[in-house]
């Protein structure tokens, strides 16, 4: 083929062509970055630059090495599961440079109860306080050290280790009724629960002392005939104690 | 079988081109194997080698806040109320009707008393995060490709090839995403990235004082997350969309989404 051959007004169109082309590639050249499409439709080094970003919270591994002796309580009490940071705040610049920074603690009321606050949604058995109502006025340090809470003493309220039934009772109509009325509890049943029992309700009687017709109780409490009502069964195995319901 | 006819054909075509080009074959794996070796000469963390994931336990979730608020101090999220790249969310679970969710400031002041006229049922908590998906829509939507699954497994964003239109913000059904009020891009959860490379956890996981959060990989049996899926019921949040996420909860039923 000729070149002759080739119609005249081609030749220009085909020029405008490749140099829109080489443009277009000179273009993609340089918007497209460097790394884009190595791995994927991204910037390969953008992984890098995510990787290099700064780190704030050192981790308890590296406190251990100056303070082993405060990490070694901790290991051993209530507190363990918690990091160093979760209370002290990220102390990555104090551990690398402990006499340039050194980390706050929280000394005030304010920063246990985000744990220790009662609320409601907190699952069944964690231990939690009313700020308000638990030795106000004191810091919590005064009595709990924060690196290993052991309680200064056991627990005396049934609550403290029976939550979950305390709390249920506490809305039901036996919001009134003390433990003790059905239960009867040794005085070291607190400090070894295990080994010393608390006696739960064995007849009838118990409810009776209140929900019989004839007993000597206050009016409005509703009255059943402790003889027939419920026939052969034990009272618990309809009505549940922590929480009675007269409904079917 | 009719469907066989059209096979025959390209069978014969892979065959003769396999054999006509096969030169071509072996360069083009010598070439890449080289690569890759060179790589892993370079530097000691191959990231072909991780799949990154995380598991929550909501049982034991005590909503102090502690990771949304570790969270915003590692990764220098802004603090306004409206940005979290993790935060806690609040159920209450009345006895007839709707699931309710707040999270004042994703938790980290604690949670205000419940003021709910209807009896409630039960409360809990559940904390949320990106959810890494495999299948992201995110980084589907991005026109640029600025958001992308790492090869590690994790869902990451450009900053700066990121044009911050916010197609990926809408597109996440978790709500995950914010745009940066001041770099005027989208910024979420990087698992701590910056972290889990160097063989740290991420901040969230250091913080969490009742191991809600366990953090690992998919594939190691040895890894933390391999225990917990193995001994939980696990869930992923809105299975149904085929996401694919890559947070399992624990405890979470159909009223978590
Ligand atoms: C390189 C050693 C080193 C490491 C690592 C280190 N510290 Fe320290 N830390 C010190 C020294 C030394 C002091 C005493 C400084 C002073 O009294 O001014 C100190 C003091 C402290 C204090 C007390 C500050 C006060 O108000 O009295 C706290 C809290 C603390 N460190 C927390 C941490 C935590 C949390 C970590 C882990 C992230 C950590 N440290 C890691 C050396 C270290
Ligand atoms: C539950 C919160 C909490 C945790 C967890 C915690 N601390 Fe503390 N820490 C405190 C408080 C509160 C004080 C202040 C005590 C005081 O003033 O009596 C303190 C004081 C300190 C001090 C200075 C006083 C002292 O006892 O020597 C050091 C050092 C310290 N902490 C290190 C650590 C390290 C290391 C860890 C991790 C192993 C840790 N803390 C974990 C709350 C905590
Ligand atoms: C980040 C959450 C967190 C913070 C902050 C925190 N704790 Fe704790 N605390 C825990 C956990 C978790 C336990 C262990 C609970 C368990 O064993 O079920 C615990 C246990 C305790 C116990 C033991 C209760 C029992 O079971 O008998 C006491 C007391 C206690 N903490 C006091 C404190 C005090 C005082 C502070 C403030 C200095 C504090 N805690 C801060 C999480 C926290
Ligand atoms: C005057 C001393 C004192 C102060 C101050 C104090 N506590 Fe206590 N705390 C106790 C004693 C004693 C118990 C154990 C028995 C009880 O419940 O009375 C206890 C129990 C607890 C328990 C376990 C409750 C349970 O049911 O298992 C927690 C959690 C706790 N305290 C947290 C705190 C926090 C948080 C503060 C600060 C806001 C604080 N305490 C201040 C003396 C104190
Ligand atoms: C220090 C923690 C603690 C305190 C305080 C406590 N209990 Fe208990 N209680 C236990 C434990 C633990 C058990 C379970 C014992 C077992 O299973 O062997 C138990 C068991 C019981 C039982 C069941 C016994 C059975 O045979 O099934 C009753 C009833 C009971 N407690 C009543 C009470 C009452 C009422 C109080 C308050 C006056 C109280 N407890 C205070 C820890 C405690
Ligand atoms: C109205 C009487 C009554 C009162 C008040 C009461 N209980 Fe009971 N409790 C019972 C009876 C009856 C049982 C036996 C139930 C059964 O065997 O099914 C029981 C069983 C228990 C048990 C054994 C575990 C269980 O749930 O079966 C514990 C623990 C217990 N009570 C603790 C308490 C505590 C703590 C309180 C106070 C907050 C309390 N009870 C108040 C009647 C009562
Ligand atoms: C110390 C007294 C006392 C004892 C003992 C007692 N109760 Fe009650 N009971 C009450 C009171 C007070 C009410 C609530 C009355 C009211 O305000 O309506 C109540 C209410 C009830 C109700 C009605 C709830 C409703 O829905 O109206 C039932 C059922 C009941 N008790 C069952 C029992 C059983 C079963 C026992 C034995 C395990 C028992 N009670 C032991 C005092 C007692
Ligand atoms: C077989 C199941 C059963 C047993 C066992 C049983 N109850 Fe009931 N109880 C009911 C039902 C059902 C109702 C509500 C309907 C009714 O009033 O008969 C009720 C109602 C009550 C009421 C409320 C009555 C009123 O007027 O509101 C009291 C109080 C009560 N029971 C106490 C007891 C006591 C105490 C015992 C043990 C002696 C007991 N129950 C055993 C099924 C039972």
């Amino acid at each position: 083929m000729k070149l002759s051959r080739i119609p005249q007004q081609v030749i220009p169109l085909t020029i405008i062509f490749a140099l829109a082309i080489v443009a277009l590639v000179a273009a993609r050249q340089m918007l497209v970055p460097e790394s884009f499409g190595k791995y994927g439709h991204y910037r390969a080094d953008a992984v890098e630059e995510v990787a290099s970003h700064d780190i704030s919270y050192a981790g308890i591994q590296v406190c251990n090495d100056c303070h082993d002796d405060i990490v070694e309580v901790k290991q051993e009490s209530y507190h363990r599961g918690l990091s160093c940071e979760v209370c002290h705040g990220p102390a990555n610049n104090h551990a690398e440079a402990p006499d340039e920074y050194t980390p706050g603690a929280p000394r005030g009321r304010g920063y246990c109860p985000l744990c220790h606050g009662y609320n409601p949604s907190r699952p069944v058995g964690f231990p939690q306080i009313l700020p308000k109502m638990h030795n106000p006025g004191k810091a919590c340090m005064t009595c709990h050290n924060p690196h290993a809470p052991t309680l200064p003493h056991a627990p005396e309220e049934c609550s403290a280790c029976h939550r979950e039934i305390a709390s249920t009772k506490m809305v039901s109509h036996h919001t009134t009724v003390d433990c003790r009325t059905c239960h009867t509890v040794p005085k070291d049943h607190w400090s070894d629960p295990r080994a010393v029992h608390a006696e739960k309700p064995t007849d009838r009687s118990t409810c009776g002392q209140c929900h019989a017709t004839g007993a000597d109780s206050p009016k409005i409490i509703p009255r059943i005939d402790i003889e027939t009502h419920g026939g052969r069964y034990l009272c618990w195995d309809c009505h549940y104690p922590h929480h009675p319901e007269a409904t079917l | 079988m009719k469907q066989d006819k059209p096979c025959i054909p390209r069978r014969e075509f892979l065959q003769t081109s396999a054999k006509k080009i096969p030169g071509l074959v072996v360069a083009a794996a010598a070439l890449s194997t080289g690569k890759t070796l060179l790589a892993e000469e370079n530097s000691e963390y191959n990231p072909e080698d991780h799949n990154y994931a995380m598991g929550v336990d909501i049982h034991k979730c005590i909503g102090c806040g502690r990771c949304a608020d570790a969270c915003k101090k590692e990764n220098k999220v802004p603090l306004e109320p409206e940005f979290f790249r993790t935060w806690v969310e609040r159920y209450v679970i009345p006895v007839e009707g709707e699931a309710r969710v707040d999270s004042p400031n994703g938790g980290i002041d604690g949670f205000p008393e419940i003021k709910e006229k209807d009896e409630i049922l039960r409360s809990f908590f559940v904390p949320k995060l990106c959810n890494h998906c495999d299948n992201a829509p995110c980084v589907q939507v991005c026109p640029v490709g600025a958001t992308f699954k790492s090869r590690d497994g994790v869902v990451l964003v450009d900053e700066s090839y990121c044009v911050g239109c916010r197609y990926c913000i809408q597109a996440c059904p978790y709500g995950a995403r914010y745009l940066h009020p001041t770099k005027h891009v989208a910024d979420k959860c990087t698992f701590c990235y910056h972290r889990i490379t160097k063989g740290m956890l991420p901040a969230c996981v250091e913080v969490c004082p009742t191991h809600t959060r366990v953090f690992g990989e998919e594939g190691h049996r040895s890894s933390p997350l391999m225990r917990f899926l193995r001994f939980k019921d696990v869930n992923v949040l809105k299975a149904g969309l085929n996401t694919k996420p890559k947070v399992y909860y624990a405890g979470a039923n159909g009223e978590v989404r």
